[in-house]
């Protein structure tokens, strides 16, 4: 117990950057996830096929190797980095926007036809039908699955660990090196952190499905 | 081509919709020679890169990789799904004393990431990095297994429990020989879809030094040189993309064939189930 609490400040420090690398490859992949569904669905051929390549591709891509591109290829090819931060969100947004389109993707599936057949038949165009009609109801359907997104990419962010960004995972491993004595306290503190992130989303998801599937 | 969401093109809306195609196809390639360009300037593609791909052992180092990953993903896999049905049984049990334990240690198994736990049992108790893997694995999936066989179950019609008990049949027989067999076969797509990221997962191994496919890019690329690192990269992403994409067709395929055969059809993954397909 007393390691944790001797390391507090660097667990908290690691609790805070991995929110942020959530929050802000949360954001970005909401916004390119949202981009992608909505290319999938157009009517132009050369959209839909970039998207639905995008999204194959990067849906059987490990993480590691999307991190592994992200930190060590991309540097030795020339484009660096002032902070792996950087690295660590390119990964994690591009990684988790291919799930998030497709998750869009069902919620814009999964509203009834007679929404788009109605907006289509007071004249309607194929924009004005998606982000008036369509988007709204879908994005509602969809929260619940776009939670359980956002809970694996809290964690999917403890592989930027492992690739030169010190966040949560990365202290926790740092301070299990430090004290061999205490390896298991040490790692089951850096779970406990985790968990505070994971658990309340869970439930959050858990509480917005039982709205959604009243309202319906 | 038709869809709800714009009206079938005519003319003028097919032209239009051609050119755009067209600019939008341009804008992509463009990207794409951008790309091609930078990584030429880089040098990447002069052929004393590639030459290294005429070497046996380079292709027996990726070849062991591969091997190291695929035996991880069997192992967990073998055992995992096993572990699943059986913390699926506690967690539906009708005695709260094991219900409730079991909920939360599913809770707690779920909402850790993978790494994290590999790490806790290579340090925690010094086991082999292979170990690790399989085992942090196993942890998890069994958990997120254990999740979809029991929204298989609940998908159920209540009937066929309920029929179970009345034909004298005890609560733990309905669910072995009435409700599992339906359950796992309706939530076919859903394990076949968990398969990959299982299989995706094991590339975590990288991170607690197993020699698994991406370590095995790491080590060529220290050892012959970091010039080598792109091409021998490039190579193994192509390969793990390619067998990950192969095990995802099955799990289409699987759920097609399913909805023509089974009774009730394949279940679409419920939205709880979806974060387990996701990453």
């Amino acid at each position: 117990m007393d390691v944790i609490i001797e390391n507090l400040p660097l667990y908290w420090e690691g609790f805070l950057r991995t929110l942020f690398l959530s929050v802000v490859s949360g954001i970005f992949a909401l916004i390119l996830g949202t981009l992608l569904a909505a290319a999938r669905v157009s009517p132009v051929a050369a959209l839909r096929g970039f998207s639905t390549v995008y999204v194959e591709v990067l849906r059987n891509t490990p993480l590691t190797i999307a991190f592994f591109f992200a930190a060590v290829v991309l540097p030795r090819i020339g484009v660096k980095f002032e902070q792996f931060e950087i690295a660590a969100i390119i990964a994690l947004s591009t990684y988790t926007a291919a799930f998030i389109a497709e998750a869009v993707r069902s919620g814009v599936n999964s509203v009834p036809v007679g929404q788009a057949e109605a907006a289509r038949s007071i004249g309607m165009k194929f924009g004005q039908v998606l982000s008036l009609i369509i988007l709204p109801q879908a994005l509602r359907t969809v929260i619940p699955p776009l939670i359980n997104i956002l809970i694996a990419l809290v964690k999917n962010s403890s592989v930027a660990g492992a690739f030169f960004v010190l966040e949560l995972f990365g202290y926790g491993r740092q301070l299990a090196n430090a004290n061999g004595d205490a390896v298991i306290t040490v790692l089951l503190g850096t779970a406990f952190f985790y968990l505070l992130l994971t658990v309340p989303l869970g439930i959050l998801a858990n509480t917005v499905e039982r709205k959604v599937a009243i309202a319906r | 081509m038709s869809s709800v969401l714009y009206d079938v093109p005519g003319p003028k809306a097919r032209r239009v919709s051609l050119i755009a195609s067209i600019i939008g196809g341009v804008l992509i390639l463009g990207l794409l020679a951008w790309v091609v360009m930078t990584l030429a300037q880089q040098g990447i593609f002069e052929a004393r890169r590639w030459q290294i791909f005429t070497r046996a052992d380079v292709w027996r180092l990726l070849g062991n990789g591969l091997g190291s990953t695929l035996s991880a993903a069997a192992l967990a896999a073998v055992i995992a799904f096993p572990l699943g049905l059986l913390l699926c049984l506690l967690r539906i049990s009708d005695a709260a004393a094991i219900r409730v334990p079991t909920r939360v240690v599913l809770e707690f198994l779920r909402g850790m990431p993978v790494v994290l736990m590999m790490l806790f049992i290579l340090l925690g108790f010094g086991t082999s990095a292979f170990v690790a893997v399989v085992a942090g694995l196993v942890l998890y999936n069994a958990a997120v297994f254990a999740e979809i066989i029991r929204a298989g179950i609940q998908s159920l019609p209540k009937g066929q429990r309920e029929a179970g008990l009345a034909i004298g049949l005890t609560s733990f027989k309905s669910r072995m020989l009435i409700e599992l067999p339906q359950a796992i076969r309706r939530m076919m797509p859903s394990l076949v879809a968990q398969m990959v990221v299982l299989l995706k997962d094991t590339s975590l191994g990288y991170i607690v030094a197993y020699g698994e496919l991406l370590r095995a890019v790491q080590v060529m690329a220290d050892f012959l040189g970091t010039q080598y690192l792109f091409p021998i990269f490039f190579v193994a992403a192509a390969i793990y993309i390619a067998i990950n994409i192969s095990v995802s067709r099955l799990a289409v395929w699987i759920e097609r064939r399913g909805s023509k055969k089974a009774a009730g059809g394949t279940a679409k993954a419920e939205p709880d189930v979806l974060e387990a397909a996701a990453p």
